[in-house]
């Protein structure tokens, strides 16, 4: 009796540790069983790469290029400001500071991860956006470059926190050898810590450039939602993720928009995958 | 030559200046959100359906649909993610499938969230007719906290010590009876902290609940799980660019009680775990 009770229970648990395989299968199968529609009808390189994204002209045009750009832009925006910053604290963090002040900073760092998206976007329209339109004599402040910022900002946690643990990760042989060689704590950060802990600090890097590609809420508050292809930085954009939550609530069930919305929702899961097996295979290596 | 002790210097000085630039910020969007939220809170605010189009009065029905919201959400993950947990630290072996396990909880963990609205809505809106519901969007928002539950619950599990289960296993408890009675009890404290974080990311989510259970205005109560209702995070997304002329002192009081809400769930998950780490006995 008790044997049997055993094996059901495991069998139970099983399943449901089968359930995130589920999931994520179901996730993928449902996006494609809306999505693949418009793949068929417009064509799948005239989607991705047509220039114009007029979804309820007649007949729509369903080009996804000025997203992709816009996505891309405030993207690669948000790396450049990200990726040096978040790296630096991330060292700072875990090389530097004091015991004390690392809690304060860690518990800092851990407030902004906290902070609802749509809390930093209303915070972000009421103060980045104007400052970025006066600081560069723009007609709107809702521009890509405020977007990069604010994503940057988003970013930051992911960064920090996985890079952090990067270099915790390293041996303390290694920090030893170095310092008693007569290296400088500098010398030994950069030199020995940094390309030790270097495929950590990749996949922190590729986790928050993941983080910011599906930003949604912020990204579309503060970047104007124009879907033209951007010329400079300093126009209003609209990302992939702005496009379907800003027009599903419009599209008709069953209405090439509607599949051209899931279909971009295709784009956006492929990516994700992507990034995250990816860093996922970083993070094993250093195991 | 260079002064390495100089390089070190101006090295430190920069890395401490990217630390302010993140850290600083931080705390002026607090302040500012307190500083201007604050006196715009008062028990009418609290207690009141919105009014003149949302321009005034409170905010009452948002905060009573992010509070069903996320209660659907943590009803439905929590079982699954905890079980999921339990087999990964008790039952898996080092096989393929464990690894495909790890691997989706990973992309689980990584799918944006306006991905989780579309695929909310295609399934559980359209697929199994539930409607925009509060059932439709606690079930997306579920899944969506999934791996956060799953990976705080499995950290607390893997945490007790093996010698624990050894005991209790040559004693003659059966597997089962040794999770249910050793490794459970001693993991709670980790697995609440999950939950209790599971339950911020999910109240302060707006993507997924767009298309899944959000409504624009909304001025009652919901009387069954398969009513719209207002959301928090949403009403402030909509009072900030939907409707013209909102009055500023209603947008940051909606902004300080949405952070407000979110924080002290935090808050409370990190007092857990710093009670749980001094009273911990091994």
């Amino acid at each position: 009796m008790r044997k049997v009770k055993e094996f059901i229970i495991e069998k139970l648990i099983l399943l449901c540790g089968l359930a995130s395989i589920l999931f994520v299968t179901l996730i993928f199968l449902f996006l494609l069983k809306e999505g693949i529609e418009v793949f068929k009808s417009v064509g799948f390189f005239k989607f991705l790469f047509g220039k114009s994204w007029y979804p309820i002209s007649e007949p729509p045009q369903l080009g996804i290029l000025p997203l992709i750009l816009g996505s891309l832009l405030v993207t690669i925006g948000a790396a450049v400001i990200s990726i040096p910053i978040g790296i630096g604290c991330a060292i700072y963090i875990a090389e530097i500071a004091p015991q004390k002040l690392k809690e304060i900073l860690k518990a800092g760092i851990e407030l902004l991860a906290a902070i609802p998206s749509v809390v930093l976007g209303f915070i972000g329209m009421v103060t980045l956006v104007p400052l970025v339109k006066s600081v560069f004599h723009l007609p709107t402040g809702l521009t890509a470059l405020s977007g990069a910022i604010m994503l940057a900002f988003m970013a930051m946690p992911t960064i920090v926190s996985i890079a952090e643990d990067a270099f915790y990760s390293v041996p303390k042989t290694y920090k030893e050898g170095a310092l008693a060689l007569g290296a400088t704590h500098w010398q030994t950060i950069w030199r020995v810590l940094l390309p030790a802990a270097s495929s950590g600090i990749l996949a922190a890097v590729m986790l928050g450039i993941g983080r910011v590609i599906g930003e949604t809420m912020a990204v579309m508050m503060i970047t104007g939602n124009a879907a033209v292809i951007p010329h400079s930085i300093f126009v209003p954009v609209r990302t992939l993720t702005a496009t379907i939550a800003a027009e599903m609530g419009e599209a008709v069930v069953g209405s090439e928009h509607y599949f051209a919305l899931f279909a971009i929702g295709i784009v956006l899961f492929v990516i994700s995958f992507a990034i995250n097996v990816t860093a996922d295979l970083f993070l094993h290596k250093r195991q | 030559m260079r002064n390495p002790y100089r390089t070190q210097k101006i090295a430190f000085f920069l890395l401490l200046l990217a630390t302010l630039l993140i850290v600083v910020p931080v705390g002026l969007i607090v302040v500012i959100i307190i500083q201007k939220g604050l006196p715009a809170i008062n028990w009418q605010f609290l207690s009141d359906i919105p009014r003149q189009g949302m321009r005034a009065g409170g905010i009452f029905p948002a905060i009573v649909g992010t509070l069903y919201l996320v209660t659907g959400a943590i009803i439905f993950a929590l079982p699954i993610g905890l079980l999921t947990a339990i087999y990964l630290s008790e039952y898996s072996k080092d096989n393929t499938l464990t690894r495909l396990i790890r691997l989706a909880i990973v992309n689980l963990a990584g799918v944006p969230s306006v991905v989780y609205g579309l695929f909310g809505l295609a399934l559980f809106v359209i697929f199994f007719k539930f409607g925009a519901s509060i059932l439709s969007g606690s079930l997306t928002l579920g899944i969506m906290i999934l791996p956060v539950i799953i990976t705080a619950s499995r950290e607390a599990l893997e945490s007790v010590p093996h010698s624990f289960r050894e005991v209790s296993l040559s004693l003659g408890a059966s597997k089962w009876q040794t999770i249910r009675h050793i490794v459970l009890p001693n993991a709670i404290p980790g697995i609440l902290t999950g939950t209790i974080l599971g339950l911020g990311r999910a109240a302060g989510e707006t993507a997924p609940i767009l298309f899944t259970v959000a409504a624009f205005y909304l001025p009652q109560l919901p009387d069954s799980i398969f009513d719209q209702v207002m959301a928090l995070p949403y009403h402030l997304y909509v009072i900030s660019t939907q409707v013209p002329n909102v009055n500023e002192k209603v947008r940051y009081g909606t902004a300080f009680v949405l952070l407000a809400l979110v924080l002290c769930m935090n808050l409370i998950a990190v007092i857990i775990r710093s009670k749980f780490r001094k009273k911990k006995k091994w």
